[in-house]
């Protein structure tokens, strides 16, 4: 009764192998986190342009409503994700780093929706322009964490033909679940999502990429698309950073995406799972993405859980709910230990692009210094892009910038495994960031 | 934009924040550098098993001062005092295992002292020295002691033994007079090379040994193949093609590829990470010059032995191997390809 294909050897080349932990919430259904009293929505959560402020202070707004519009084509519009009074706008914490603009909400507990939401039950005889200007009207972004603007996936040039959508349900970070848990309580709802990307690029062929440790979410999401055989899912095989977007190209579809090039350079579209099912509930319920998968992990939580959080929800609620930090608690990252970034004020809000919140507990937070490069070539190994991050953590320690490019610094998409194997503890991805932002200096 | 009303900031817990990534391999140089240690250990054991305490001495005063030296020159250089990474002690260590039983200590002292301070520290210390350490130091005590380095002592089996015959190696019986003599010699040879029970450094002579530690590191993924085994089967071609008196590929490639240093060689000094190349095609071709040049010295050049002149001048290619031979980025083919 094989109706899909399964390849589990199906990989790239290089790649580590950190400890999953995903055993710590993976198991756990999701509950619905409790309405914030007050969420703070940057009017920033994607990449491109920041959208500008549609309310004023003292304002009331309903639930789902428009607050900032898109600021150009690569932007995406926000939209308030509780009904209440805007009591604040101004400069917030944002887990990124810095502050950015943010409209803050006190929630009335009304929980009414905005009247410009109506459901389309009739929604795949709508047209692929209609359809993706709902897409892009309900503010939908990559919600892997790349925060892109979904709708300018869906706009590739004439003269790239789409011929593949690949949705990512890979989930290489460790710790992270939230996307396992949508894909075993929303599958129906993912394979719905992609047959609405289908649609809007004009695809035949959709593939659905799950790492193999998720058998149970494999087999949820092949049950879904049972009865779709223009959907496929596929078992790949587990392996850091598999979900990387070109990685996963290459052992789903064998295609290999060109250096400096993007997914549509060889005919394919990858989006995640999450953002799949954020589609089916824009088209379908006529909702914009207020509301997330957020898993609440790490040994430095006490009851550690899977949420459907609204965004804008400070992360500290949603630690508290998760039986708030342990005596010992030392890092608090938002994402997952690879590519997370660690946070130090805990107001920060969930956005669109947060899958999770990771706490470590001092015992597994190393603050050791690094050593000198002994040249083992491990990172070489491990290297999913075939860079020599030795030698360009080498020419970078020296301030060596023309000389990382010519190793090829521009192609790191830092997804941290060489800085993970390093036996000397080096930071190659700090160094990598380093050489980007000094050459990008440079140019300007 | 209005600005923000003025709150008092809540009190924030007190974090650790850094970049990316947040976990780590539990791996270190300092385990790395043990770990080989650990895997020279059966072969230092034989050693003192056929040698005796003389074994014992060498292999101690090349460790102390290896140690000494490293720390002294440290603590001179207002550095971190580092011995405690177990990389100077893996230097003293393979220098005793390049040294006959019957050596007087201070030739391995003076040869571990110029390994560690010139060699090493002088270059910058770990992870920058552009030649083996060890084998400079092996090489500066044969060239400056000839004799003494070539006087090798007969295996004994009893441990204490202090006055045990001396006895040319296989190598240098085969290059001065001939196969009969060294059959007449060796009568077991192969036995003898595999088990040990023949003249020459204390890590030349068990095989079986360098090999059990050999395994264990290519099982532990601390060395590769890459290396060690295109030099040993490069020499076994080579010398089974030239190595022979009755003309072509009637070479003996088995006695080769067993004498000598050319295990010691190729597993433990021609895969020291610093010195020799990083890129796997790189260290392929690395390792088949080594194999070249080591047979080239053992038919043609002065010495018996080529192993250790082989890898030194290799060190000085590896940077530019590897720069010849980089990898090629994901995707770059592919690229070149939509360019056209």
């Amino acid at each position: 009764m094989e109706a899909t294909s399964v390849k589990t050897s199906a990989t790239f080349q290089g790649g580590v192998h950190p400890a999953g932990n995903k055993e710590l919430t993976s198991h756990k259904p999701t509950v619905t986190a409790a309405i914030p009293k007050r969420v703070v929505i940057p009017l920033s959560q994607h990449i491109g342009a920041p959208t500008k402020p549609l309310v004023v202070i003292g304002q009331e707004v309903k639930k789902g409503e428009k607050i900032g519009e898109s600021g150009g084509f690569v932007s995406a519009p926000v939209h308030a994700s509780v009904s209440g009074k805007v009591v604040a706008i101004g400069s917030f914490p944002h887990s990124l780093g810095m502050d950015v603009p943010a409209v803050v909400i006190e929630s009335d507990g009304k929980e009414e929706w905005a009247a410009a939401i109506k459901e389309t039950p009739d929604y795949l005889q709508l047209s692929p322009e209609e359809l993706k200007k709902m897409v892009s009207d309900a503010g939908i972004v990559g919600m892997g964490g790349a925060t892109f603007p979904t709708h300018v996936k869906l706009s590739p040039p004439k003269e790239k033909p789409i011929d593949v959508i690949i949705l990512n349900g890979a989930e290489c970070e460790p710790y992270l679940t939230s996307d396992h848990r949508l894909m075993l309580e929303k599958s129906t709802e993912i394979v719905e999502g992609l047959k609405i990307l289908m649609r809007i690029l004009g695809v035949r062929k959709g593939f659905i990429g799950i790492e193999a440790n998720k058998p149970d979410a494999i087999e949820a999401m092949k049950k879904a698309a049972a009865g779709s055989p223009e959907v496929d899912v596929f078992a790949v095989q587990v392996k850091y950073p598999q979900g990387a977007e070109k990685m996963l190209i290459k052992a789903v579809s064998n295609r290999t995406v060109p250096a400096g090039g993007l997914p549509m350079d060889v005919g394919v579209v990858v989006q995640n799972v999450g953002t799949a099912a954020a589609i089916y509930d824009a088209v379908r319920l006529g909702r914009p993405l207020i509301e997330r998968y957020v898993t609440v992990t790490g040994r430095g939580v006490k009851d550690p859980k899977n949420f459907l959080a609204r965004i804008g929800t400070p992360f500290s609620q949603l630690i508290e709910e998760a039986g708030g930090l342990t005596e010992d608690a030392a890092k608090v990252i938002a994402g997952g230990p690879m590519m997370g970034m660690s946070q130090y004020n805990l107001d920060v809000p969930v956005i669109k692009g947060t899958s999770g919140i990771l706490v470590l507990p001092k015992a597994e937070v190393s603050t050791k210094t690094y050593g000198p490069c002994i040249r083992c070539a491990r990172c070489i190994d491990a290297c999913p892009m075939h860079l020599q991050p030795s030698l360009i953590g080498l020419f970078v320690e020296k301030g060596h910038y023309e000389d990382a490019k010519d190793y090829n610094v521009m192609d790191c998409f830092e997804c941290g495994s060489c800085t993970f194997v390093c036996p000397a503890n080096r930071p190659m991805v700090q160094w990598v960031k380093r050489a980007k932002r000094e050459l990008a200096k440079k140019k300007n | 934009m209005e600005a923000a009303p003025k709150e008092q900031p809540k009190a924030q817990p007190e974090l650790i924040v850094s970049i990316g990534p947040h976990v780590r391999a539990e791996e270190s140089t300092a385990k790395i550098m043990w770990t080989v240690n650990a895997a020279l250990l059966p072969a230092a054991l034989m050693s003192v098993y056929y040698f005796g305490l003389p074994a014992v001495l060498v292999i101690l005063a090349s460790i102390v001062t290896a140690v000494v030296t490293e720390a002294a020159i440290q603590k001179m250089l207002k550095k971190e005092v580092t011995v405690a990474d177990g990389s100077a002690f893996l230097t003293g260590l393979l220098i005793a295992m390049n040294c006959p039983a019957n050596i007087k200590l201070h030739i391995p002292v003076i040869g571990t002292f110029v390994a560690v301070a010139i060699t090493k520290q002088l270059f910058g210390g770990l992870g920058y020295n552009v030649f083996n350490p060890a084998l400079i130091g092996r090489a500066l005590i044969l060239i400056s002691f000839p004799k003494a380095m070539t006087t090798f002592t007969q295996p004994v089996t009893t441990i204490m033994s202090m006055d045990a015959k001396t006895m040319a190696t296989p190598l240098t019986v085969l290059k001065e007079d001939g196969l009969a003599r060294l059959l007449e010699l060796y009568p077991h040879i192969y036995r003898d090379l595999i088990m040990g029970n023949r003249a020459g450094s204390l890590g030349e002579t068990a095989t079986i040994a360098l090999l059990l530690g050999a395994v264990f590191l290519l099982i532990k993924r601390y060395i590769t193949w890459h290396i060690p085994v295109p030099f040993i089967l490069t020499v076994g071609v080579l010398t089974w093609m030239f190595g022979g008196k009755e003309g072509l590929f009637t070479g003996d490639a088995l006695f080769h590829m067993m004498a000598g240093g050319l295990v010691l060689g190729a597993f433990y000094m021609a895969t020291d990470y610093v010195t020799g190349p990083s890129v796997r095609s790189a260290q392929i071709v690395f390792g088949i010059v080594c194999g070249f040049l080591t047979v080239l010295i053992r038919l043609k050049g002065g010495y018996p032995e080529g192993v250790m002149f082989a890898i030194l001048i290799m060190n000085c290619f590896a940077p530019l191997l590897d720069r010849g031979m980089r990898s090629r980025v994901f995707g770059k083919a592919e690229a070149m390809g939509v360019k056209k």
